[in-house]
């Protein structure tokens, strides 16, 4: 597939994308695979509380006793599915809000843009906090409160792109030749608003992880499931003695973060038609 | 000669922040079974906001078709629900556009775009229609179609882009087809190819043709029949050589003269002097007056009425009516 190959050669040219991609992969390949290359469960107590690190536990023992490194492969887990799911979740209503706004514009366009207003004038992580709050912390309500605080600035984007594209002649051309408004939407005008739309949802997903840390930081994480948030939670009565066990999850997040924004820049550079040089 | 299509009283209008402007005004007109009817007119005479009004093509809001009928064998299409309209369109009438790369989907294949049109109206699946675009594409004269087929529009030359879209067009057969400045966004030896190309299918498939344009080249070598349009109106109808050799109203004149200027005149370029009045500021009375070298006080007062000459031409203009000033 040549698009595909055209895609990788200008993704390549930015190498520190390339090296983003590179620990991005890793770590979902941890998430993946740790837990069930380490099976100790995170939430047992298997030795001393605070313990440093050695040999035994490889990352120590947190204020329970409980194996941080099996912390660290779960909360994997839990962190980035809820990062994905919430920003994929943000990203489709968003885009379809977005879509039918710029589409159509007039009355349809006002009430979506008023909306997206209403949300966009609130801080988004104390909505996210009353949002779980009203809710009970479980992963699902976390993930749907991360996607509500989210989707606006997607919806904004989409409508950008497609009030862009919609005067176009190709669109008029559809039009002409008897095609419903549904498949231009969806056939011929998506595909041209994409490129920028993949670039924020890749970004998005290193704000849902860092919301869903502080969520649990402040304990509206779901208690039966461990995530990064959460062990930064646990070790912040000790952070003065026990530095290691607040540092390592913090470690983990700040790299995470990292890799997906460098991996978004580097799709921004491979995808934006104005960077291409033919 | 049996009409295909007919025009009646069309009005568009734009709604504004400065408030309602008529872009086409009581416009009428026919086009019959393998005629080429042309609408010539300046920049902002109308002509392809009336050409994108015969298939509701006007973006709504701000525009709206304000009145009047349009009639396809008889059938009022202002009248049809979205599905009957979808349906007419691209099937019985096709639309071509002025730029060939503007009106073809960047991220799709030539195959792909072509054959939306057969998978819209004829139901063919992907491959039944990729087989058919190769056959459209060579009608038109694309060369070694079956390689252009896979490539993309930024692939091909503009003159190759517009036989494309011809070959969009005409994939249904359809009875009418809207050519909307076809030729003026290519170089000046492909124009004369495209003509050739959208005359010689028209003769095949006995299609009728409405062509908008302001070429009056363009005009002389293709069209039966012409429609002169300023500001918004028609203000001179016949046949292309009565228009050519006996144009009536001052208007036409001057772009005949205007188009005629290598002749003579030791190279001096006749223009029309001025410009088309802008829609919020028309003039009370003719439109055209305020350029016209023959107007007379009843032309800023009142505006004419299109009326039949002796020799059964419309024109809309005083002086051509038999009035001096």
């Amino acid at each position: 597939m040549s698009r595909a190959r055209a895609f990788w050669r200008r993704y390549r040219n930015n190498r520190t994308a390339v090296g983003g991609a590179v620990v991005l992969v890793a770590v979902v390949l941890l998430a993946i695979a740790g837990p069930w290359a380490y099976s100790v469960d995170p939430f047992d107590m298997v030795g001393r509380p605070a313990e440093l690190p050695s040999g035994e536990h490889l990352f120590g023992t947190d204020v329970a006793g409980r194996d941080m490194l099996a912390g660290i492969l779960h909360g994997g887990r839990v962190s980035l599915l809820i990062g994905v799911m919430a920003s994929l979740a943000a990203s489709v209503f968003g885009l379809a809000m977005g879509a039918v706004a710029g589409f159509y514009g007039g009355r349809i366009d006002d009430l979506i843009m008023r909306t997206t207003e209403f949300f966009l004038t609130i801080p988004s992580f104390v909505l996210a906090v009353v949002l779980v709050a009203i809710f009970s912390p479980t992963v699902a309500n976390i993930t749907m409160a991360i996607a509500v605080v989210s989707w606006p600035s997607v919806a904004r984007l989409a409508r950008a792109e497609f009030i862009a594209q919609r005067d176009r002649d190709y669109v008029l051309g559809c039009r002409a030749i008897g095609m419903p408004d549904w498949e231009i939407i969806t056939l011929q005008i998506l595909p041209n608003a994409l490129p920028p739309l993949i670039v924020v949802s890749s970004l998005m997903v290193a704000t849902a992880i860092l919301t869903e840390s502080g969520l649990s930081f402040l304990g509206l994480g779901d208690p039966n499931q461990i995530s990064w948030g959460y062990m930064i939670g646990v070790a912040r009565t000790v952070l003065r003695t026990s530095w290691w066990m607040a540092a390592i999850p913090g470690v983990m997040i700040l790299i995470t973060v990292l890799a997906i924004n460098l991996v978004g820049e580097g799709l921004n550079d491979a995808l934006n038609p104005r960077l291409r040089t033919r | 000669m049996s009409t295909v299509f007919k025009v009646e009283d069309l009005s568009v209008e734009f709604r504004t922040s400065r408030g309602t402007v008529r872009a086409v005004d009581n416009l009428s007109f026919s086009v019959g079974a393998s005629e080429t009817v042309a609408i010539v007119g300046e920049s902002g005479s109308g002509k392809s906001t009336a050409a994108l009004a015969c298939l509701r093509l006007i973006a709504n809001p701000p525009g709206r078709i304000a009145s009047g009928r349009i009639l396809l064998e008889g059938r009022d299409i202002l009248a049809l629900d979205d599905a009957g309209l979808r349906a007419v369109r691209g099937r019985q009438v096709a639309m071509i556009f002025q730029d060939p790369m503007m009106a073809l989907n960047p991220v799709f294949t030539i195959e792909r775009q072509v054959g939306e049109v057969l998978r819209l109206h004829l139901g063919l699946d992907r491959r039944a229609a990729a087989a058919e675009v190769v056959e459209l594409l060579r009608l038109v004269g694309v060369p070694a179609p079956e390689e252009r087929a896979r490539q993309y529009p930024h692939n091909l030359s503009g003159g190759m882009r517009q036989r494309v879209m011809i070959a969009m067009a005409l994939a249904c057969r359809p009875k009418l087809l809207i050519a909307d400045e076809p030729t003026t966004a290519l170089d000046v030896t492909v124009q004369a190819q495209v003509l050739d190309l959208i005359q010689s299918l028209k003769e095949r498939f006995g299609m009728a043709v409405l062509l908008i344009t302001h070429d009056l080249g363009v005009v002389a070598e293709t069209a039966h029949r012409v429609i002169v349009m300023y500001a918004g109106r028609k203000v001179e109808e016949g046949s292309t050589q009565e228009i050519f050799k006996d144009p009536r109203h001052p208007y036409t004149r001057g772009l005949l003269e205007a188009a005629q200027w290598e002749e003579g005149d030791g190279n001096l370029l006749r223009e029309i002097p001025g410009t088309v009045p802008s829609p919020f500021d028309m003039p009370r009375g003719c439109s055209f007056a305020p350029r016209c070298a023959r107007a007379i006080a009843h032309c800023r007062k009142e505006a004419p009425e299109l009326r039949e000459l002796a020799s059964r031409r419309p024109v809309a203009c005083f002086v051509a009516h038999g009035e001096r000033g």
